[in-house]
């Protein structure tokens, strides 16, 4: 009985496709695919409807299928352009079997919406799981670039190195940036350490209290921590929150914070003379002329 | 009273989430840096407490504009363990789980309105609204 279904469909995929091209070609007009040349968007359908009766020939997913489809999340066409094209596949089988039969009874009827769906289902659901699986790659590809992003320590000079921090902190992250902090401080052998806050959207008291947990561990090891890179609104709302960093380094800006740290490893900017005297020389030369 | 979108507060990065459509309701309504900063610091405290404490809830918003006030309510909802002695949890540095225990008092202090309802094995339903001056 269903050999005998199978036949009839592949034995007049002509029409089939004809239907299938007009009407997957009808719901371009409106939709996601526009972008797309017409010149692709037809070749593709094709190749598409192709593949859709050789697996349902060979009963099966086919590896053709499993490369159009990569290729397709490759190009980045939405999962629905698929699934769209084999539900259409769907209606248009279902409409021709039975225009084909004389007499249709419900047995007979159920019988061809049986046989479709096992042709169907488990192409779409092949389909679903390599796109979903090739988000979730991507999605963990950026996780890993993310955290290799997110607390990094970068060492100015001798004995003094900065934290910047950008963007929002959860726990996961919180944790790295204590970890990547003494690992880096023994590491650099660092004196002063500065944690540049800037960047940091909320400072709420999870974040506040990672940031004390992480200085007084950095004291621990013997260097000291400072914060820099308050700015107003998170300052006010630090002391909304009722957080005390008074026994805490703070300095609002970097700058400040960076001639603190040098102070402290007993260093300071000197202006270079040459410098100032080009200075001059420029100044002189700008009132003789 | 305006219509009220909510986020699920389901995982962690939820509170980002809740935090990201308050400030954005903030700065519709007219709220300056300083507030919107105090707004998603108090977001952040209260969805941090359900993701915490409950598991699960919600956090919902309400545009205030009336002959009284204009402003911005949070409301924080979990069907939680709830909470048996308000007045402690009020308390700067109650906490049990080893955190500052400055969230509730400095959401209160951060807000113009704050209100707490809780029963013990029901949830807690948290208020608080900032108004525009
Ligand atoms: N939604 C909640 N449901 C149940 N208990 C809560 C809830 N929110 C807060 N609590 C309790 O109140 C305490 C104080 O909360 P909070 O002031 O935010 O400080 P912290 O979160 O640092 O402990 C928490 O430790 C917890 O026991
Ligand atoms: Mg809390």
């Amino acid at each position: 009985m269903n050999k005998r279904l199978e036949e009839i469909v592949v034995e007049n995929s002509d029409v089939i496709i004809k239907h299938w091209l007009e009407q997957v070609s009808e719901k371009r007009k409106s939709d996601y695919t526009s972008a797309i040349s017409d010149e692709l968007f037809r070749s593709t359908n094709r190749e598409f409807i192709n593949l859709i009766f050789s697996s349902v020939d060979k009963q099966g997913f086919t590896t053709e299928l499993d490369d159009f489809s990569e290729r397709l999340i490759n190009l980045g066409w939405p999962l629905s352009y698929l699934t769209d094209g084999l539900q259409t596949f769907r209606r248009v089988t279902i409409d021709f079997i039975l225009s084909q039969s004389e007499k249709i009874d419900s047995d007979r009827f159920s019988d061809v919406l049986d046989m479709v769906d096992k042709w169907i289902d488990p192409i779409i659901n092949r389909l679903v799981n390599e796109y979903s699986g090739s988000w979730e790659h991507t999605v963990s590809l950026q996780r890993v670039a993310l955290q290799e992003l997110s607390a990094p320590l970068i060492p100015v000079m001798k004995n003094i190195t900065i934290m910047p921090l950008i963007g929002t902190i959860d726990t996961e992250r919180a944790k790295l940036i204590m970890e990547n902090l003494l690992d880096g401080v023994i590491k650099h052998n660092s004196e002063v350490v500065l944690i540049d806050i800037t960047g940091v959207p909320v400072v709420d008291t999870m974040v506040a209290h990672h940031i004390i947990q992480a200085s007084e561990a950095v004291r621990l090891i013997g260097s000291t921590c400072i914060l820099v890179g308050i700015r107003p609104e998170i300052a006010q709302t630090i002391v909304n929150l009722g957080i005390d960093l008074g026994k805490f380094p703070t300095k609002s800006s970097l700058r400040k914070g960076f001639e603190t740290a040098l102070e402290l490893t007993d260093r300071k900017i000197v202006h270079s003379k040459e410098k100032d005297q080009t200075i001059e020389n420029l100044l002189d030369s700008l009132d003789k002329g | 009273m305006d219509f009220k979108p909510c986020v699920n507060i389901r995982k962690e990065w939820d509170i980002v989430g809740a935090r990201q459509l308050g400030r954005e309701k903030a700065k519709e309504i007219g709220f300056g840096t300083v507030d919107q900063a105090r707004i998603a610091t108090a977001i952040s405290e209260l969805a941090r407490n359900i993701y915490l404490y409950a598991g699960t809830g919600k956090i919902c918003f309400e545009i205030v504009d009336d002959f009284e006030h204009k402003g911005l309510q949070i409301i924080a909802v979990d069907e939680g363990p709830g909470i048996r002695d308000i007045s402690q949890v009020m308390e700067d540095g109650y906490t049990t789980s080893g955190g500052l225990g400055a969230g509730l008092p400095g959401v209160k202090r951060l807000m113009d309105h704050f209100d707490i309802i809780s029963e013990v094995g029901e949830g807690t339903e948290i208020r608080a609204s900032k108004w525009v001056r």
